[in-house]
C-alpha cells in the first residue's frame, strides 16, 4: 500500500469513527463513555492522513525543482526520481516491511460500520450467554413512584438475592428486549456492559403472568408488574435467574443506549 | 528496478513499459483501493442480506466493538511512542534508567502504572522504547506490566470486586512479578536477532514534524492491521464458541486455572473491562479467576498479532508462551498467598 492509499484509509477510518462518534450509532459498539476519545481519536487519524499528503506533495515540488534546476545532469535526476518511485511502490507491495499488506485488513471494520452497521447484541448473543447476575452490594429502599422504572440489574438483583423484600408489592417498570430459550419460556433482557459489546453479558428476568399474545424475539419491550418468588437456574453457568409477574406490557422502539452499565 | 541502467536501449523501453503495465494494474494501491470501494458499495444489497444471520451479525457487532474501543487507546499509543521517538533524545531514557539493566527492569516495570490505558497503547510504545536504545528487557517489562497496573485498571479491578479487594493487590503483584520476571528471564536468555530491527522510513532529512507524522502513520497501518486480526479472532470466539464448556471446568482447581487463562487469551478482552468479565464468572475459584486478570494483559490473540507485527515473528513465537505459562505459574503461587 503506497502511501496515498494509506492516507486514504487513515481518512476513512477517521471519518468512520466521527460518523460514528457524532451519531448514536457507537452506542451500539461501545460504552457512552468512550465517546470523546472516539471523537478526538477520529481527529488525529484524519490529521495524520492530512500530514500524509501534504508531506508527500511538498517532497514532490521539491523533487520537481531540484531536478528543473537550469543546467546539469538533468536527465540523470529524472532517472533518479523514477527510480525512488519503483522503490517505494516495491515496499508497497510488501518487498520491504514498511507497510506490509496486513494494512489492508484495516478496510474490513469500515466497510463493516458504514455499510453494514450491525446491530446491537440481541437474543442470539443473550441465549448463548449465561446471565451474569451477582449478589448486589446492599439493597437500598426504593424510591417513590408508581410504577418504579429499575433498571433490570437493580430488579433481578433484589428478586434473587433479596426475596423480594425491599420490592414489596411495588409495581416495577422494566425495560428490555424479548428472548426465548429453547423451552419457549420468554425472558427480558438487558446486556451489561463494562467498555464494549465483546464483553457484553446479558441479565435474564423470566416472564410469567399477563404476556403479549406475540413474542417476537429481540423486540423491546416495556414490562410492568410485581415481584414473584419464582425463580430458576440459567442452564448456561447456574446463575439465578428471577422472575417477574406482568401486569402489562408495551412495545417501544429499541433504547437509544441499548446496554446498560454495570454501575448504573 | 536497477537493470534499465545496464540494459540496451530497446531492452530498456520493454522493461519499462512491462514495470509500468505491472504497477498500472497489480501495484497502484489507489486504484485498488478505489476499485475495492465502488464494488463494495454496488454490491451492498446482497453482502448485507448474506450477513444477517444472527450469528453473523453478533460476530459483526463483537468485531466492530473490539476496534472501535481499541482504536482510540491505539492511537494514544501511537502519538505517545511518536513524541519518543521524535522528540525525546536517547540520553534522555539513558539518564532515567538505572545503567545496570538487571536494576532497570523493575524500574521500567513500576513506571508501566503511569501509562493510563489499555494493552494496545502499551506494543507501540514498548517498540519506539526499543528503537530508542531502551535496554529491550526493561522495554519489555513495560510492555507487560503497563496494561496491568495502571490506576484505571486496578480502579475498575475494585469496583468489580467490592467483596475482595485483597483481588486489586494480587492483581498488581502477579502482574509485576511476572513482568519483572520476564525482563529477567530475557537478560539471561534473550537473543537481540530475535526483535526484527523495525525497518521504517528513517527520520534522518525530514522535518521533526514530518517524520512525527510519518510515525503515526506507520504505527497506526502497521498495528492497526494486526488488531483487525486480533479483533476477527475475538469476535469468532465470543459469537460461535458456547459459554456453557467452562460450566464443566470449574470443579477441578487446576483445570479451573488453566482454562481461564486460555480464556482469557482467547477473548482478547480490554484490560479494562476484563475484571467485570472475571467478577461474572462466579463458579470459578478466586485463584483461577485471578490468572484470567493476569495472564489477558499480557499475551492474547490481538496482543500477540500486534506484537509479532511491532517486534517479528521470531520474537512472537517465543516470547508468548514464555509469557503464558510465567503468568499461569505466578497467579498460582500469588493466589494461594493472598487469595
Amino acid at each position: 500500500m503506497n502511501r496515498q492509499a494509506q492516507a486514504a484509509v487513515l481518512f476513512l477510518t477517521g471519518g468512520g469513527m466521527l460518523h460514528a462518534g457524532s451519531t448514536d450509532l457507537y452506542l451500539r459498539y461501545v460504552k457512552s463513555g468512550l465517546r470523546p476519545l472516539l471523537l478526538v481519536a477520529g481527529v488525529v487519524l484524519i490529521a495524520a492522513a492530512v500530514a500524509t499528503v501534504w508531506y508527500e506533495v511538498r517532497q514532490a515540488r521539491a523533487a520537481r525543482t531540484a531536478t528543473a534546476r537550469p543546467g546539469q545532469r538533468d536527465e540523470q535526476g529524472i532517472g533518479d526520481e523514477h527510480e525512488q518511485d519503483e522503490q517505494e511502490d516495491g515496499d508497497g507491495q510488501g518487498h520491504g516491511h514498511r507497510e506490509p499488506r496486513i494494512s489492508w485488513l484495516l478496510v474490513l471494520p469500515l466497510f463493516a460500520l458504514i455499510l453494514v452497521a450491525p446491530p446491537a447484541l440481541g437474543s442470539y448473543s443473550a441465549m448463548h450467554a449465561g446471565t451474569a447476575l451477582q449478589r448486589p452490594w446492599g439493597f437500598r429502599a426504593l424510591p417513590a413512584g408508581d410504577p418504579l422504572p429499575l433498571s433490570a440489574v437493580d430488579y433481578a438483583g433484589r428478586a434473587a438475592y433479596d426475596h423480594g423484600r425491599t420490592l414489596g408489592d411495588r409495581r416495577i417498570k422494566i425495560t428490555g428486549f424479548l428472548a426465548l430459550d429453547r423451552g419457549g419460556t420468554p425472558y427480558l433482557v438487558r446486556m451489561e456492559l463494562s467498555c464494549c459489546a465483546a464483553d457484553a453479558q446479558p441479565v435474564k428476568i423470566g416472564l410469567t403472568g399477563q404476556l403479549p399474545p406475540v413474542l417476537e424475539p429481540d423486540s423491546w419491550l416495556e414490562v410492568t408488574g410485581t415481584y414473584t418468588s419464582k425463580q430458576t437456574k440459567d442452564p448456561v453457568n447456574g446463575g439465578r435467574i428471577p422472575f417477574i409477574d406482568v401486569i402489562s406490557t408495551e412495545p417501544i422502539p429499541a433504547p437509544k443506549d441499548p446496554y446498560e452499565s454495570w454501575s448504573g | 528496478m536497477t537493470t534499465t541502467k545496464t540494459a540496451p536501449p530497446r531492452a530498456d523501453r520493454d522493461a519499462d513499459t512491462a514495470g509500468r503495465g505491472a504497477q498500472g494494474w497489480t501495484f497502484n494501491s489507489p486504484l485498488v483501493l478505489t476499485i475495492l470501494l465502488v464494488l463494495v458499495l454496488t454490491v451492498q444489497g446482497p453482502i448485507r442480506r448474506a450477513l444477517s444471520a444472527p450469528v453473523m451479525q453478533s460476530w459483526m457487532t463483537v468485531f466492530v466493538a473490539v476496534v472501535l474501543q481499541a482504536l482510540p487507546f491505539l492511537v494514544l499509543g501511537v502519538l505517545l511512542s511518536a513524541v519518543i521517538a521524535v522528540f525525546v533524545p536517547p540520553s534522555f531514557f539513558a539518564r532515567a534508567l538505572p545503567g545496570r539493566p538487571s536494576l532497570a527492569v523493575p524500574v521500567a516495570g513500576m513506571a508501566g502504572a503511569v501509562l493510563p490505558g489499555c494493552e494496545c497503547a502499551s506494543v507501540p510504545v514498548a517498540g519506539a522504547l526499543v528503537r530508542r536504545g531502551v535496554t529491550p528487557a526493561a522495554a519489555l517489562a513495560f510492555l507487560l506490566s503497563a496494561p496491568a497496573i495502571n490506576p484505571i485498571v486496578l480502579t475498575a479491578t475494585a469496583v468489580a470486586f467490592p467483596r475482595n479487594p485483597e483481588m486489586v493487590l494480587a492483581r498488581f503483584v502477579a502482574s509485576l512479578v511476572v513482568a519483572c520476571a520476564m525482563g529477567w528471564l530475557w537478560l539471561r536468555l534473550g537473543r537481540t536477532d530475535w526483535l526484527r530491527p523495525p525497518a521504517r522510513p528513517t527520520p534522518d532529512g525530514l522535518g521533526k514534524g514530518a517524520a512525527f507524522w510519518s510515525s503515526v502513520r506507520h504505527d497506526v497501518m502497521h498495528a492497526g492491521g494486526f488488531l483487525v486480526v486480533g479483533a476477527m479472532a475475538a469476535a469468532t470466539l465470543k459469537a460461535v464458541v458456547p459459554a456453557s464448556w467452562l460450566h464443566t471446568a470449574a470443579d477441578h482447581p487446576v483445570v479451573a486455572i488453566l482454562a481461564l487463562s486460555l480464556l482469557a487469551v482467547l477473548l482478547s478482552i480490554c484490560s479494562e473491562a476484563d475484571a467485570f468479565v472475571a467478577s461474572s464468572l462466579t463458579q470459578f475459584s478466586l485463584t483461577a479467576r485471578l490468572a484470567f486478570l493476569v495472564v489477558g494483559p499480557m499475551i492474547d490473540l490481538k496482543l500477540f498479532a500486534m506484537q509479532a507485527g511491532t517486534f517479528g515473528r521470531g520474537f512472537a513465537l517465543r516470547f508468548a508462551p514464555a509469557t503464558f505459562v510465567l503468568a499461569v505459574a505466578v497467579s498460582a503461587l500469588v493466589g494461594a498467598v493472598l487469595l
